[in-house]
């Protein structure tokens, strides 16, 4: 069983202009675990995110990381030890991949030798082949490459903690699966703590331990998948029909080896 | 004759060297210095948008200020800086060439700077942003690493844009005391030498590209990441401020400086004087096209050490008396007023260039006008042209009121191009001067003054306070007083509005000096 949760938000609200982007979210992620954060555009899903190594400050409630209250760190050092996947890379444009990936560390202080040495040890766990691409700038590369390097410069500083924020929305649906996969095998091996945004139910479910549900800044449901659905709530069965129908519709299109 | 032989070509490539390593000086400063304030400040205006609307509005603002008045607004305002420094804390600078000039140019250079700076670190993409405070850098960092490289093109398209602009309006410096390549443009309009002014634009483009050129190699070689060419394009400036320092630090400043002032005889006396001091063993360069109140104080300051002016300009424009002294009188008391500021009043050249009311014979005696009473019955139906200060000038409030004249028209033009205007009806009166050759050659007359409204304007040689007890400069000097005739400076100014080989004010001035040996 999991001890204390490595990240917790409790009665955390935020809003902008008037509006609550967060509204009383309590939630915490425990240790080793991949939660899924799952809701539209404009539930507060990235706020929520955000909040956790204050790119944006809480109006009111406590967020902890690894116990410590984040309004008492210092936001640079805080984010220096969480891993980031942002949408679609961010990627700094002017940098090799090699400069990307080797960024935290640098920030760190860590020397060129060591900094190579890492980004090589991290081009092979995202499995991107060093040499032919440590010196190549991120245009060169595709989205599904550009998102490896992504997760790797995220893994640079040996963070506990990954944050992600739809890592794999903008790419094809066969690098997704794969990058997916990849991801929640690098989770396991490195003993990660991920919580990561997706706003697609499917890739929640086949990726994540629990799923977080946000609509309208309101925490809806959190629970396993397999749990999920036992939840009453409109909004979250209303989610959780889209993948269900393409079950079904998936199993008359492709009928399985038990039926022949 | 090929236009290559021609020898105001080589007379003009002689001073080269001078014109264009002070105006590679002075564009590099001001541009620098520009780069230097403009820079911080955009960094620290891209966040805060009421400082970034007042700086954008400021710098467009000056951009709306003419070069050159702006350029002239330089002068007395360091002036008036220099006198409080000199009282507060005892020491004074020069307000005169460089220094105003550049700080004129580095405020001119400011708004392409601040604009694409600001621009370009406004269009770094928000997410790269992100990016780069979530991988856990500071503000700082994020500057250095991310925003400033990649607002860099843009930023280096806004310092090219300077660069040229500084460069060309570098060649306005002149009229303030800055050597500059513009030296050539105003020595050229002045005696209508367009090899000259033709020779000065071309230079003044030539090194506009060639800088531009190698901003360009520098902005590329930033953007493509490519130390080869960035390199080049650095090592190309520095060559082209090292090869322009070379001569100035090798050439031994001269000695002595004679002033002049932005009309053709004033080259043509500058040269005179000059050579005069070098036949006396002295070593002497001119300072041209100087206005007439920068001119004043360059000498009291010793910038220059002797200039000619005319009693009449001083008395009036210099020491604002609007009473008019009789000639004897007049210089008098310019002697004990000047003596005050340590200024010697050398002596007289022997001729008088005054403004006079001139107007075509042929016309005159139609209309019956003989002097400016006559003409003052005329006068609302006819249009007078006068050079831009004239206007402006005590004299002409003295003249209007003497006489009750009233005009129909008034326009201001180049003091070389008025005569031609009269000459061909184009204006009907002009403000001309006295000892200039063209009256002869257009066949004007000089209106009669009878109530003398028009203060006397004898050429009278003024020496620098450091140069009061000069003997040397002093006895080479004294050759030229009371030699020069007023038909003599005519025939001078004649020939040095011509535009052939033989008019340039060096030629002219040794022809002068043959003349009045002879």
């Amino acid at each position: 069983m999991p001890t204390a949760p490595l990240i917790a938000y409790a009665h955390v609200s935020k809003s902008f202009a008037g509006t609550a982007a967060v509204d009383d979210v309590s939630l915490e992620v425990n240790q080793g675990e991949l939660l899924a954060i799952v809701g539209g555009s404009g539930s507060g899903k990235t706020t929520l995110l955000r909040l956790a190594t204050r790119l944006v400050e809480a109006d009111s409630g406590r967020i902890t990381v690894e116990g410590e209250d984040v309004r008492a760190l210092d936001p640079v050092r805080l984010r220096r030890r969480i891993g980031y996947v942002f949408q679609s890379g961010g990627l700094f444009p002017h940098f090799s991949v090699a400069d990307n990936i080797g960024i935290t560390p640098r920030l760190l202080g860590a020397g060129p030798a060591e900094i190579s040495a890492r980004v090589d040890e991290l081009l092979e766990l995202v499995r991107l082949d060093g040499a032919l691409h440590r010196d190549r700038l991120p245009r060169e590369l595709s989205g599904g490459q550009q998102q490896r390097v992504g997760v790797a410069r995220a893994l640079a500083a040996k963070p506990h903690i990954v944050l992600m924020d739809e890592p794999f929305g903008a790419l094809d649906p066969l690098t997704r699966d794969a990058l997916g996969d990849d991801y929640r095998a690098l989770h396991r091996r490195l003993r990660l703590t991920t919580l990561m945004i997706t706003h697609d139910m499917t890739e929640a479910l086949l990726l994540a331990d629990r799923v977080a549900v946000m609509h309208a800044g309101r925490l809806l449901a959190v629970a396993a998948p397999a749990q999920l659905a036992d939840s009453d709530d409109p909004y979250v069965m209303e989610l959780l029909r889209t993948p269900r129908r393409r079950i079904e519709r998936l199993t008359t299109l492709l009928p399985g080896d038990g039926a022949a | 004759m090929s236009i290559f032989a021609d020898p105001r070509l080589s007379e003009a490539t002689a001073h080269l060297p001078d014109y264009l390593g002070n105006h590679v000086r002075l564009s590099v400063a001001a541009l620098a210095l520009g780069l230097l304030v403009s820079l911080p400040l955009a960094i620290a205006a891209r966040k805060r948008p009421l400082l970034r609307g007042v700086l954008l509005s400021f710098a467009s603002i000056v951009q709306t200020v003419p070069g050159l008045a702006l350029l002239a607004l330089f002068f007395p305002l360091l002036l008036a800086v220099a006198s409080l420094t000199l009282k507060w804390f005892g020491f004074e600078f020069s307000a005169f060439g460089f220094l105003p000039a550049m700080l004129a140019l580095a405020l001119y250079s400011m708004l392409p700077v601040l604009r694409n700076t600001i621009t370009g670190l406004n269009g770094v993409d928000p997410a790269i942003l992100e990016a780069a405070q979530g991988v856990g850098m500071t503000p700082r960092q994020s500057l250095f690493m991310v925003e400033l490289p990649l607002a860099l093109p843009v930023i280096m398209a806004g310092i090219r844009t300077s660069a040229v602009w500084v460069i060309g309006t570098a060649t306005l410096s002149t009229p303030i005391g800055q050597t500059s390549l513009g030296n050539y443009i105003f020595a050229g309009l002045q005696t209508q030498n367009w090899v000259l002014v033709v020779y000065g634009c071309v230079a003044a483009a030539l090194l506009a590209i060639v800088v531009d050129q190698l901003l360009a190699l520098i902005e590329v070689g930033l953007r493509r990441r490519s130390r080869l060419r960035t390199a080049l394009g650095g090592i190309g400036i520095a060559a082209l401020v090292a090869a322009t320092l070379i001569p100035s630090l090798a050439r031994p400043g001269a000695s002595y400086v004679v002033g002049a002032k932005t009309f053709a005889e004033q080259y043509v006396l500058s040269a005179l004087i000059a050579q005069r001091l070098q036949a006396a063993g002295l070593s002497a360069s001119t300072r041209q096209g100087l206005g007439s109140n920068v001119i004043f104080e360059a000498l009291a300051s010793n910038e220059i050490d002797v200039y000619v002016d005319y009693s009449g300009t001083l008395w009036a424009n210099q020491f604002h008396h609007a009473d008019i002294l009789p000639r004897e009188q007049l210089l008098a008391e310019l002697k004990t007023v000047l003596g005050r500021q340590n200024i010697t009043l050398f002596g007289e050249l022997g001729f008088e260039n005054a403004y006079a009311l001139v107007m075509p014979r042929k016309r005159a005696e139609a209309l019956g006008i003989r002097s400016i009473a006559d003409l003052a019955a005329h006068a609302p139906l006819l249009s007078i042209a006068g050079d831009y200060e004239f206007f402006a000038r005590p004299e002409w409030a003295g003249l209007r009121k003497a006489y009750g004249l009233a005009f129909r028209a008034q326009r201001q033009m180049q003091s070389d191009f008025m005569y031609a205007a009269v000459a061909s009806g184009e204006v009907d009166v002009i403000a001309g001067y006295t000892s200039d050759g063209l009256i002869a050659k257009y066949d004007l007359v000089v209106l009669d003054d009878p109530k003398h409204a028009i203060p006397p304007y004898d050429a009278v040689l003024l020496l620098a306070p450091t140069r009061a007890h000069d003997e040397a400069l002093q006895a080479a000097l004294r050759p030229l007083l009371g030699r020069i005739d007023i038909a003599a400076m005519r025939e001078a100014n004649l020939r040095a509005s011509g535009s052939n080989a033989e008019s340039s004010p060096a030629s002219v001035a040794r022809w002068l000096w043959d003349k009045i040996n002879r």
